[in-house]
């Protein structure tokens, strides 16, 4: 009898993100996040709905040749608050850091309420405030609760 | 530069001080030139005939002067210009700004782009302060509003005024009542902001019940729009309607509001009783504005 294989191989990256941690079937929402919607030339690998040590099941995405910006992590971390940004140089893990949504989201998230001025044509970035009770708009005073991922812009 | 937007934003302390001026200012106490040489811009994005009269007339008692931008047909936003264009401009040409406006959040915007202050008089289904202020005022007038049961009857789902109310009730130690249409109750997430903000939510199903354990009945209209069919409107309007008859079980004191029109909420045999109060409120208007605009340019 044969061993199974430890772990199915996907090759290391030599620089790049690997994002992990991410909750598992999050991760096409991380990519859309990057822009990431269709064919790219980056190489880039999805793992969804893998084994954690922490939490059950995760997902993981790894992208060779690219470093986040702090609005693609603000984002992520909205959708993902537990996940980890580690970045590889030369094969190895060069830094590790935990995300945190900020306080105030300017532009990052579309208010749910159609009847919003932040939802015209007007020269304006959305602008919400975490708090408890989900994503608070500062303009028209709803309250985005559910779907955030599928409310960020 | 103080901008008068949500009720919210007031404190206790700023409540007060603005009634107190308005009752001033309602028995005679003011200077009739106290806002000479200043200008109003009124840009009004939605017809709203009273509103705009009562502060045009609240300017005019101070001894200012008002522009407006003409029908919303005849302006530059026909021709597609921002708001926060437009704000940016009139302020420009103005000493304060008035601003009606179908979206909600619009008077927030309008402070990121003028230049002098902006006050808020009805942004969609959003917040109108100077409305909230009125019927705190019609209240005093009335009796403390500390230790009073209010009564809120009609559509407290959409209906922005009580929910405005409400809020600036919580500033106060009074016990809220709500009596509502099915489908068309205080949204939960608000009742739980009131309670979490100190104040009792009791909400009623039975209108005599409710009718006659109040100090102050806020009446606020069911809309038509509302309903899939006439039928169904008529049903539910003539169930939540305040008559004659149901206010002869209620406490001597209690008084009636309305921010009208009303439409078919409040029997007109009822005008005529110590109990209503909508008309007196209407009036409010006057000195609760001149209040406000004093505040903002004086
Ligand atoms: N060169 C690489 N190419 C691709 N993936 C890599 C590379 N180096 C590390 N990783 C992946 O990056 C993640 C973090 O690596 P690390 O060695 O720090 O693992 P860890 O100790 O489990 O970290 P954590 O405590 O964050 O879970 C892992 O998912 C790992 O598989
Ligand atoms: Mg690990
Ligand atoms: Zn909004």
């Amino acid at each position: 009898m044969s061993e199974p294989p430890k772990s199915l191989q996907i090759s290391p990256i030599r620089n790049g993100t690997v994002i992990d941690h991410i909750p598992a079937g999050e991760a096409f929402n991380v990519l859309r996040i990057l822009g990431i919607t269709r064919a790219t030339k980056e190489t880039l690998s999805i793992a969804t709905n893998v084994a954690s040590a922490k939490a059950g099941r995760k997902d993981i995405v790894k992208i060779e040749n690219r470093e986040l910006k702090k609005e693609e992590v603000d984002r992520i971390a909205l959708i993902a608050p537990q996940a980890t940004i580690n970045i590889i140089r030369n094969y190895l893990v060069f830094d590790k850091k935990g995300v945190q949504i900020p306080k105030l989201l300017h532009g990052v998230v579309k208010c749910p309420n159609p009847g919003c001025i932040s939802n015209t044509n007007e020269p304006i970035q959305s602008r919400f405030e975490v708090t408890k009770k989900g994503l608070h708009c500062l303009y028209c005073d709803w309250y985005l609760t559910e779907d955030i991922a599928g409310h960020i812009i | 530069m103080r901008h008068i937007i949500s009720i919210k934003e007031f404190e206790k302390e700023d409540i007060d001080a603005l009634l107190d001026r308005a009752r001033a200012i309602d028995a005679g106490n003011y200077d009739r030139h106290a806002l000479e040489d200043r200008i109003l811009g009124v840009l009004f994005f939605e017809p709203s005939t009273r509103t705009r009269m009562s502060f045009e007339a609240a300017m005019a008692r101070l001894g200012g002067k008002s522009i407006d931008m003409g029908g919303v047909e005849t302006s530059s936003v026909v021709k597609g210009e921002t708001l926060a264009d437009t704000v940016r401009v009139v302020s420009g040409y103005a000493d304060a700004i008035v601003l009606r406006h179908p979206k909600e959040g619009a008077a927030r915007l309008a402070t990121e782009f003028s230049s002098v202050p902006v006050i808020n008089a009805g942004d969609g289904a959003g917040q109108h302060p100077s409305q909230t202020l009125i019927d705190l005022y019609t209240i005093r007038q009335a009796m403390p509003i500390d230790g009073t049961d209010v009564g809120l009857l009609g559509d407290l789902r959409y209906g922005r005024t009580a929910h405005s109310l409400a809020y600036a009730l919580t500033n106060y130690d009074v016990t809220i009542h709500t009596l509502a249409p099915e489908s068309l109750e205080m949204p939960p997430n608000v009742i739980e902001d009131l309670r979490e903000r100190g104040v009792e939510v009791v909400e009623h199903t039975d209108i005599a019940e409710f009718a006659h354990n109040l100090d102050v009945m806020y009446v606020t209209r069911i809309q038509r729009e509302r309903f899939p069919d006439m039928a169904s409107y008529y049903a539910v309007a003539s169930s939540y309607r305040v008559t004659p008859e149901l206010l002869s079980g209620a406490r001597e004191r209690m008084i009636v509001l309305h921010p009208l029109p009303r439409v078919d909420e409040i029997d007109p045999r009822v005008d005529a009783l110590p109990h209503a109060r909508y008309f007196q409120q209407a009036r409010n208007g006057i000195p609760i504005r001149m209040a406000l605009l004093q505040e903002v340019m004086g």
